[in-house]
């Protein structure tokens, strides 16, 4: 273990991974008790055509992403509201036309293409100090305004008509949460990329409503579920040579399996 | 408290939904403190007028006010307005208890920015009481029979200390005895609190029984008085174009009959 946090970039990596796991974590509450899971994968998809945006105009492509999967969520949410078709829908619309447009930029931008992998599948171990920085205050700025808005989004997410009868601001709440999201997948982006960043969403959020009594125990546990698989998945990767991305989301897919199994090991 | 003469007036107000006029001439003016019923068929616009008076649907025509103030604007002004819905859009699994699900009226009040104080909890426990699940606060809603479900939902609503408190078809799904109870308890929090209380529903005997006016509605208002001048207008039969004939016992057990006429069907 001392051998394993010797090196720096593995101390980075360490940091990146927490950063995402407990950002994913708060937010894969929200998106399991909203049923935002499609949403997640769409905007996730669609960061990419912010970070070939960024790549190509010499723009930090994470900041990029934000900016672009930000507004990917919104447009999202406003098609949903005001564009004749359900969330889903306008999910599947903009998620592929955005991943089309980073596909068809960095196919014309062949100096590109071994950025492009580490976007699509992470490349956690290539985490700088100044990528730190970055991630640590988007997580911080996310993190610091759902606590602050916690019980509102909590009404709102749990029984949205009778929180817009009580005054509530509903739909400003819903696009916020929107944009939460999408700075969360730019975060976990850098860690599982964005073909896996909803695993890290939805696998700790799904393992902790098999185990969670209430809701600030299924919140306590899905963080907990999060930083469990992402430094498991880490010490994984190192010990065996393997993705970190991908042994970080085979670590969540197993204890997922474990806790479905248990569950109804409990109940028969 | 508001000095309006009314807690809900509407005049000549007229809804449209998806371009088809749902409600017109809806004229109404219910004075603070009063349990009022409204009745009609299905289709006839009572969910909609409901939902007029929490501000979620604008009216085309004409004018709501809800303690003399539109509605959206009635929360602005401190006014609060309980609603307990049919079937609340919730997810039945996701791990909440009662007491929790009961929290969540009180947000309104606690406002942006705070954490809920002694005060707060106070007025959490105080609606536990009242509707008679303190002993199952710390239970997960999911748990709880139908009946207990809707005391808890309708506990949620009085956390707010709504001025007006709002029930769209709460009894459906309850047998007779969970339906005698609800309203029994809403009547008895309406004198307790001295609030005003708009109650849908289809049970016309059961509400007639606890209200103290029924107004029956079918696209307008045609009729609107004390119970016992509703149930016996040719206007009710008119509302929902079948005879109604009522078999009654007493006022407690009321039982109704409805036969449908050929003419029921537009």
């Amino acid at each position: 273990m001392s051998d394993w946090l010797a090196y720096s970039f593995l101390q980075r990596a360490v940091v990146a991974g927490l950063l995402a796991a407990v950002t994913c974590g708060v937010l894969g509450f929200f998106v399991l008790l909203r049923r935002l899971s499609f949403l997640g994968v769409g905007v996730s998809h669609g960061a990419l055509g912010g970070v070939a945006l960024g790549l190509v105009m010499g723009v930090e492509p994470v900041l990029a992403a934000a900016v672009f999967a930000t507004l990917v969520a919104w447009s999202v949410g406003w098609l949903g509201e005001h564009g004749n078709m359900h969330e889903d829908t306008a999910v599947g619309v903009l998620f592929s036309a955005a991943m089309a447009l980073g596909v068809a930029i960095l196919s014309a931008s062949p100096e590109y293409r071994g950025d492009l992998f580490g976007y699509l599948f992470g490349n956690i171990l290539a985490v700088t100090g100044a990528d730190l920085w970055l991630l640590g205050s988007l997580s911080v700025a996310v993190l610091t305004a759902v606590a602050l808005l916690f019980k509102e989004l909590l009404f709102a997410s749990y029984d949205e008509e009778v929180a817009r009868a009580s005054g509530l601001p509903v739909t400003a709440l819903h696009y916020f949460l929107l944009g939460a999201l999408a700075l969360t997948v730019v975060v976990a982006m850098r860690v599982v990329g964005v073909i896996l960043v909803e695993a890290l969403l939805v696998i700790p959020a799904a393992t902790a409503y098999q185990w969670a009594t209430g809701y600030r125990e299924l919140l306590v546990l899905a963080i907990a579920f999060s930083v469990f698989g992402t430094l498991g998945g880490l010490l994984a990767s190192y010990w065996w040579n393997v993705a970190a991305g991908a042994s970080i989301v085979l670590v969540l897919a197993a204890v997922f399996t474990v806790s479905v199994l248990a569950r109804r090991a409990r109940r028969t | 408290m508001n000095s309006a003469p009314f807690a809900i007036e509407t005049r000549a107000l007229a809804v449209r939904l998806d371009g088809r006029e749902v409600l017109w001439e809806i004229d109404l003016a219910i004075p603070p403190g009063r349990f009022v019923g409204i009745i009609g068929p299905n289709g006839a616009g009572k969910t909609t007028l409901l939902r007029v008076f929490l501000g979620l649907i604008p009216p085309a025509r004409g004018e709501v006010r809800i303690f003399g103030y539109a509605p959206r604007e009635a929360h602005r002004h401190g006014i609060r307005i309980g609603y307990v819905p049919q079937r609340p859009q919730i997810d039945p699994l996701f791990p909440v208890s009662v007491r929790d699900v009961v929290a969540m009226g009180r947000v309104p009040r606690i406002g942006w920015l705070r954490w809920p104080g002694r005060e707060d909890r106070r007025h959490i426990e105080r609606a536990l009481e009242r509707v008679g699940l303190a002993h199952l606060a710390g239970k997960r809603l999911s748990e709880l029979s139908g009946g207990q479900q809707q005391r808890a939902f309708l506990a949620r609503a009085l956390c707010s200390e709504p001025a007006l408190l709002l029930l769209d078809e709460a009894t459906t799904g309850l047998d007779l005895p969970a339906q005698h109870d609800l309203y029994s308890l809403l009547q008895q929090i309406r004198r307790d609190l001295q609030i005003t209380v708009v109650a849908v529903s289809h049970d016309l005997l059961e509400l007639a029984s606890h209200a103290d006016e029924l107004v029956c509605i079918n696209g307008t208002t045609h009729v609107h008085g004390n119970p016992e001048f509703v149930l016996h207008s040719h206007k009710l039969r008119e509302a929902y174009r079948c005879e109604v004939d009522f078999l009654a016992e007493d006022r407690a057990h009321h039982r109704a009959a409805a036969g449908a006429a050929p003419e029921a069907k537009r």
